[in-house]
Order: structure tokens, then sequence, then C-alpha cells
């Protein structure tokens, strides 16, 4: 089934053509890889996706719902988590958790339940009273993926996830990530890491605005001769002509 | 030197480069003395009136008709009892009372000086002065024109008293306030917010890495702000002069000077406020609610600091703009010599001698 | 010596101590990387070395300078560049690098050729306000203002941090050429891959060194037995690795996992075991560890005293 449908997705801003007539299509349970140098249009597109941005042309749906004309569904049925923007340092884990949950209208009487069901999952239950700004970044990002996905949504966005995140937690997130899609959540992630491109099910590679490559790891390594997908990025993003503004 | 002027050059580029920053601290003691000065004094128009006069003879019927018959008046109600007075206006009946003494004509003939008490709500201290002054004309042209037939010399003495707000403050009392708040807006605000700006964006951590000096950074910093504040100081004083119709009474030399020290302490208070704020954001929330509000509430420029509860007045002693509004209000409008404002100038000094010390005492050549 | 030396350098804030018993030195015509995920601290460190924050105790000298006592000298000495790019948005280029020129007492024409090679490539754009320029750009731009005084130790706290792969290449292209010109270069960045790049590293966590030298000494010194293992259901065969006897540790690793086994494991039962439980298309291959798997080694061993 088909939880994410891009045609000719297009955003300009002014005459910058930031987003350039993207097509694509993610299955339920997929891990999409979204790769692009800075400046190449990957933050556009993923608002756009999210509901936050109307693109100027095409049509774009998420979890059945018009990304232009049904953003409130679109929001309702999706998670979104990136490095930026994650949780508050001020306040306990299990505060964090119940304020995301609200926010994610998850009823109240399903909180306290709910809340207990993210910290067995993550094995963190000692950790409930814990300052999120005392916890070390790995862990800070583990609960904000699992608070992310506190309302069962049915996609969840991830804007470099990982970023800074020492090599060991790196590898648990994305272990949480397999576990996420195993269950069926589809899972969209952006990231500057090339080893994490090779733990995605597909791969697009955005240049200028355009996707200029879409496929398995294994057969973009293939396509392009290359053995890592770092060299893949390379040969094709070394091409683009646009700086990030 | 070389070093100092880029920094000033820098600063200056920042400041133009926000258009919008630029119009606002330029544009905004315009924009200010036209809203005190123009947009809050109401054009005055059938005023309901009250009269009370215990003995009605010629003189006070003379007085109320000419009163009624103006555009700006309208006879509501006569009185019977001054006890009324209060009621009339608890229920917002009336805008003026006019209370003419007991045997008004008889004194006003014989003793040749007569009592007539103007009474207005002071809620809205403009209209009531605006009312009061037009009640005061009408009387007075009624007087000048029994003396060019009478033979003995007689004087109408009008009282003025305001209901709730005793100490009269018109539009151009404003100017001092406005003078007050602008220049620390842009002093100290501006200042405190564009040296935590240079923290927020690490920049700072960058130029302490360098062979420049804290003081040398800190000092340019301040060098465009206080041209600002010259700029607004003069677009002040001449749109008062000018536009506004008040005059400079007391010497220009001596209402620079204490501005300048005002603007000194300001500025040092800006330094202060930057050194214990690391965003803009905080810098933004100090010098605003710390330092704005007290300067509105509590500096005499809007409330009088006389009828204020006592731990506000003592407050009050704190808040520079205090010293300052006080002491422009004496040369200003009052055109009082500098012995009259001494009290003034020491404090405001040692107020600037001391935000001097303390910020460099708190400025630091590293990260903590 | 000039260039950095360290020797003991602690820093604690409060409980934690950000940075624990440090001790390196890094010479002239030397790239010394520090690796480590944030808040390893990095970042304390440099600014210990950069005169910013006094250490706790420990002695330092960077240019032969003492950081505590001669840091005026120190800060005309070094280029800085922190973790943002310290550079004025609403200023111009040109801007930029002449306002950084004149701080320290210089000028663009006189320091021209030091920077040439980097600020040509954005020179065209010299006009264009520094807010809106690509990250790539903004990278070249502060690293032209860091070098405008020819400082003779450069300090980039994770120049390549939230910038994507192909100007962190062009980064290091510029690194290295600097370093051949003979200048001390320290660098730190939590991408392991970019120790390959430096002379010298050090791998921290936690406030400390956990390991100090040449990547490829580092490499040579992961002291168990590695395997590149991969098979078509990934996920499954991590969690299925992992619970097998023999297997010390299991990570994803790009297109494979690589599990470090006990020495006398035997691959070929090993193969067997897999397949018996279902999976298909398992390769198993010897791999030569690199930095990143001796780092996740030494977190696990908890560090080790270099």
């Amino acid at each position: 089934m088909k939880v994410i449908t891009a045609h000719e997705l297009t955003k300009r801003f002014g005459n910058f053509t930031a987003v350039d007539a993207i097509s694509f299509q993610v299955e339920q349970g997929e891990i999409f890889g979204f790769l692009g140098a800075n400046g190449a249009g990957k933050t556009t597109a993923m608002r756009i996706l999210c509901g936050l941005s109307r693109p100027t042309s095409g049509v774009g749906t998420v979890a059945g719902f018009d990304v232009s004309r049904q953003p409130e569904k679109v929001k309702a049925s999706i998670g979104y988590m990136s490095q930026k923007f994650a949780l508050y340092d001020d306040l306990k884990v299990w505060e964090n958790i119940r304020l995301y949950a609200g926010i994610y209208g998850v009823p109240a009487r399903d909180i306290p339940g709910c809340t207990d069901e993210v910290l067995r999952r993550l094995d963190f239950t000692d950790g409930r009273n814990a300052m999120v700004g005392s916890l070390p970044l790995g862990w800070k990002q583990k609960l904000a993926f699992s608070v992310a996905m506190v309302h069962n949504p049915r996609i969840v966005f991830l804007d470099e996830p990982t970023g800074g995140v020492d090599p060991a937690a790196r590898r648990q997130f994305w272990e949480l990530i397999y576990q996420a899609a195993e269950s069926g959540i589809t899972i969209f992630v952006t990231t500057h890491y090339m080893d994490e491109a090779e733990y995605c099910d597909r791969v697009s590679i955005l240049v200028d605005g355009r996707i200029q490559a879409l496929d398995t790891p294994r057969a973009l390594k293939q396509q392009y001769d290359a053995p890592t997908m770092n060299e893949v990025f390379f040969a094709l993003a070394r091409r683009a002509q646009r700086g990030e503004s | 030197m070389r070093q100092f002027f880029a920094f000033v050059a820098k600063e200056f580029r920042h400041i133009f480069r926000d258009r919008l920053t630029t119009a606002i601290l330029l544009g905004l003691p315009i924009l200010m003395l036209f809203l005190f000065g123009f947009a809050i004094t109401t054009e005055v128009k059938n005023i309901r009136l009250a009269v009370y006069a215990p003995a009605p003879d010629d003189a006070t019927r003379a007085i109320v008709d000419r009163l009624a018959a103006n555009d700006y008046f309208i006879l509501s109600r006569t009185l019977a009892d001054p006890s009324q007075i209060q009621d009339v206006f608890a229920r917002g009946e009336v805008g003026l009372a006019v209370v003419f003494s007991e045997n008004f004509q008889e004194e006003m003939l014989h003793t040749g000086a007569a009592q007539v008490e103007l009474i207005a709500d002071g809620t809205d201290p403009n209209t009531a002065k605006t009312l009061v002054n037009y009640a005061q004309n009408i009387i007075a042209g009624y007087q000048q024109e029994l003396l060019r037939d009478a033979s003995v010399p007689f004087l109408i003495i009008p009282e003025v008293k305001l209901l709730y707000n005793p100490s009269m403050k018109g539009a151009y009392n404003f100017v001092p306030g406005v003078m007050g708040m602008i220049l620390l807006l842009v002093c100290a605000m501006m200042t405190s917010i564009s040296i935590a700006r240079e923290k927020e964006t690490g920049t700072m951590e960058v130029l302490l890495v360098s062979p420049v000096r804290p003081l040398q950074i800190i000092l340019a910093k301040t060098v465009p702000y206080f041209v600002i504040s010259v700029i607004d100081l003069a677009t002040i004083l001449l749109m008062a002069v000018y536009v506004l119709g008040v005059p400079i009474a007391g010497s220009l030399a001596l209402l620079i000077g204490t501005a300048l020290i005002y603007i000194f302490m300001s500025l040092a208070l800006g330094i202060l406020i930057s050194s214990i704020a690391n965003t803009q954001s905080t810098a933004l929330l100090i010098s605003g609610m710390a330092m704005m509000l007290p300067v509105i509430m509590l500096s005499g420029m809007i409330f009088p600091i006389e009828t204020m509860p006592w731990p506000l007045q003592w407050l009050s002693q704190a808040v520079p703009a205090k010293w300052f509004i006080a002491a422009v209000r004496k040369i200003m409008i009052r055109g009082l010599d500098f012995e009259s404002v001494r009290k003034e100038l020491a404090v405001l000094s040692g107020m600037a001698v001391f935000l001097i010390a303390a910020s460099l005492k708190r400025h630091r050549t590293r990260l903590e | 010596m000039p260039g950095i030396q360290a020797q003991n350098i602690s820093k604690r804030w409060g409980a934690l101590a950000a940075v624990d018993d440090v001790s390196f030195d890094a010479g002239p015509g030397q790239v010394f990387g520090i690796l480590g995920p944030d808040g390893a601290g990095k970042t304390t460190l440099f600014r210990i070395l950069t005169t910013l924050l006094l250490p706790d105790s420990g002695q330092a000298a960077v240019d032969d300078l003492d950081v505590r006592r001669d840091f005026r000298k120190i800060r005309s000495r070094v280029g800085y560049m922190p973790g943002r790019f310290s550079l004025y948005q609403d200023l111009t280029v040109e801007e930029n690098l002449n306002f950084y020129a004149s701080v320290f007492g210089t000028t663009i024409a006189e320091n021209y050729h030091l920077i040439k090679d980097i600020y040509q490539q954005i020179e065209p754009f010299r006009d264009r306000r520094a807010g809106a320029l690509s990250g790539g750009m903004k990278q070249k731009l502060a690293l032209s203002c860091a070098l405008i005084h020819k400082p003779a130790v450069l300090f980039l706290d994770e120049p390549t941090t939230g910038v994507d792969a192909v100007s962190r290449r062009e980064l290091w292209e510029m690194l290295l050429k600097l370093r051949d010109q003979g200048l001390c270069i320290a660098v730190s960045t939590p991408y392991m891959d970019e120790a390959a790049m430096c002379d010298r590293v050090a791998l921290m966590m936690q406030g400390r060194f956990m390991a100090l030298d040449t990547p490829a000494s580092i490499t040579r010194g992961f002291k168990h037995r590695l395997l590149a293992i991969r098979g078509d259901r990934m996920p499954a065969l991590l969690r299925e690795l992992r619970a097998l006897p023999g297997v010390l540790a299991c990570h994803a690793f790009g297109d494979s996992h690589h599990v470090t086994v006990a020495d006398d494991l035997d691959v070929a039962a090993l193969a067997r075991t897999l397949a018996e439980s279902g999976h298909k298309g398992v390769e198993i291959a010897p791999v030569a560890p690199g930095i990143e798997d001796c780092f996740m080694a030494l977190a696990r061993d908890g560090g080790e005293a270099k």
C-alpha cells in the first residue's frame, strides 16, 4: 500500500525553484532515505509532505490525505522529529511524554499507560524522573523518536535524527527505526551519515531540487559502479549547481 | 585605533542594514510625541456642565450664560447643594462643575476679588485641562468686558480643582517623559541586545580569541547608539519647540548636559544587562520588563509619584528616569537654573558612575 | 616546541567532568583530530586551549605560550572557528573578511596570499551577505576569516557538523593543504570517517581520551576478531547474531553487520546456523576494523588508559 505519493511536486519562492517536480511513492513499512546536499531542497520537500507548506504545483498525498487540501489530517497521521526540534530540556522524561501525548491528541485516560509503554519499550523505566537536559544526546534522540510515535502515526518523518550522536547510540537509534518499520510504520528519514543510507530500503538523492536517483542502495551502487553509498552520493551531488540560500 | 573604527563601522552597518530597526530608532520619538501631543488630546465639544450658585446674582448668571452659549459646554445641571458635586461626577453626568462663592457679585464689586471654583474629572487629565482652560478663558473674557466700564479694578479668581488627579498633566508635560523613555530605550535596550547578539551567534567567542580587548568591543558597541540617541534628543527638542509649541524655558546647555549624563547612565545600564544576558531575548526581556516598565509606571511620567503608596514612592527613588524627568521638567518647562536641579544631577551622575563601575567589573576576558 | 602541548588538563562543571585528565601534543604541519559525540568535552577542551576558559588543573601551551599567563599573546597567534559559523550574517562576504582582518591588525591585501586558494572560490560573491551563502561557502568564508592573520595554530570546532558530504570533503582538502604549508591544525568532529584525514587522532568520550595515536595504530590495536556479515534480512540477522554464543558484539555497519567474535569461533558453523534459521544470501568475510569499530569497542570496555 502506498502511504506517501508525490506527483510532480514543485515549490517556488519567487523565481527560485526549491523543489522541482519531484515524483515518488513510498510503501507502508518502508524505510525511505531522503538524501541531498545542503540546499538541495530536502527541508522544503519535507515541509510540504508534513502539511506545513503548500506546494506551488503538483499533488502529494500522505496517509491518503492531500497535503495541500487536508494538511490538518496529514498532521494528525504523522510523527515528526528533528535534531533541532526535539524535547524540552527543562522538563522531566515523563513530563515530556505526557506533554507530547497531549499535543498529539492521545485521550487523557490513555496517557499514563502510554507513558509507561514508551518507557518500557526503551527499557528506560528507571529514568522517568530524570530531567531531559541531563540525558546523553543518544538517549534524548531515542526518546524523541518514541515520543514522535506516541500517537501511533502511520508515518514518521525524521530530519537528521542522529547528528552528533555517538556511534553506538546511532546504531541503537537505527534499531528502533527497524522495529518501527517492522510493525508497519513508514519511516521517511534524512541524514548526512552515508553509512545510514545503506540501512534504508530505498534511497532518493535530491540534487538542485530534482530527484536524480531513486532505488535500493544495492542497485544504486551497481548503477554508479561505486563500493559505498558515499561514492554514489559524491557522483551525484558534485554536479550540484546551486548552494543553500 | 584602526581596530576601534573598524568596529564602529561594523556596528553602524548592523544598524542600517536592518531598515526596520533604523526606522523605529529614528522615527519613534516623532511617533511618540505625536501620540502624546496630539492624538491623545481629544477635541472637546458639548461637555455637560453643572453649576452651583448659592446666591444667584447678575454676575453668576452672566458667567453661566456665557459658558452655556459656547460650543464647548451645555448647561445640564443646576445644583442645589455642594454635596451633589461628587455624585454627578461619579455618575459621569458632567465633565465640569462651576462653583461660585457665597456672595459672588458682592465680593467682586466690593472687595475686588471673587472666588469661583472649576472642578473637572482628572482621570483624563488632558481633557480636564482643556476644559478648565476654556472655562478660564470665558470667565476672563467676562472680566475684561466689565473692566472696560468699571471704575474700580476687580478680579475674579478661578480656583481649579481636579478630582482624582490633583497634579495636572498636560500634553506638553509628556515631552520630558518621552525623552526619558526614548533615550533609555535606544541606549540601554539596543546596546544590551546588540552585545547579546554577538554572544548568541558565537561571534563574541571569535572576538575574544583575538588581540582586541573586550573593553574595546563594548565601547565600540555604544558609539552608534550614543549617536542615535543624540539625534533622537535633537528630534524631540526640535519637535517640542516648533511643532508642539513647548518652549525651552531654561538653559539649553544645561538641558543637553543633563541629557548627556542620562545617556551615559543608560549606556552603562545596557552594558550591565548584556553581561547578565546571553541571548537577545533575555536582554530584551530584562531591559523591557525591568527598565521600561518602571520608567512608565514609576518615573512620574504618567502617574504622579506624590499620590503613590509609600513603598512605590520609595522604589521610584531608584528609577533613574524619575530623576531625569524631574530635572528636565525643572529646566525645560519651569526654566529653573543649575542650583535647583543640583540634587537630580548629583543622583543621576552617581547612578552613572555606579553603573559604569559595575559593568566594568563584570566584563570578562574569558567565557566564565 | 610550537604547536599544542596539553598535560593533564581537567575541567569540571559541577559534578560533571567535562574534560578529564587529557594530555596530547600536536606539532606544526600536523592535523590533530579529536573524535567524539556531542557532549564528549571537545568544545570545552578547545575553549581551554583558545584561552576562553581556564582549566581546573593541568598545563597547556599553544605556540610555546602558556594558556593562563600568556593568553593575550595566544589570542593574536591562533585562528579559531567555533562550532557555529562565526560570521555576521548581515554583512557581506568582503565586509566580514575586512572586519576580521582589522580586528587582527592586518588587511586583506597584506595577507591575501594566505587565503587565496580558499577565498578565490567565494570571491565572485563578495558583495553577497554572509547569511545568503550556502553551507559550504559559509565554511570557506569562516575559514578565510580564521586564517587572515597568519595564525600558527588553527582550532576548528566541529567544522563539518550539519554540512553535507561534498562540502565536508572540500573542507578537508583545504585543511590538508594548509597542513602542508606548516600549520598546526586541531579539528574536532563527530564523524568517525574523518579520522582518515588526520595525522593523529584522539577518541574522546565523557571527557576522556579513550585512545590517542595515528589512525593506523589505533585500528591495529583492535584486539578482537571482526567479521562482516550480510544477508537478505538485515534487521533480523542483527538480532539473531547477537543471541549467538561466541558473538561479543554486533553492529550495523552500512551494507553489512560488523560482528566481533571470539577468536575460536568457527565461521563455517556460524554460516550453517544462520542458514538453518532461514537466513538467505548470507555472506561472511573477515574485515579490517575501522576507527568507528575501535571507538565502539573502547566505549564498550569503558575505555582504556592510553
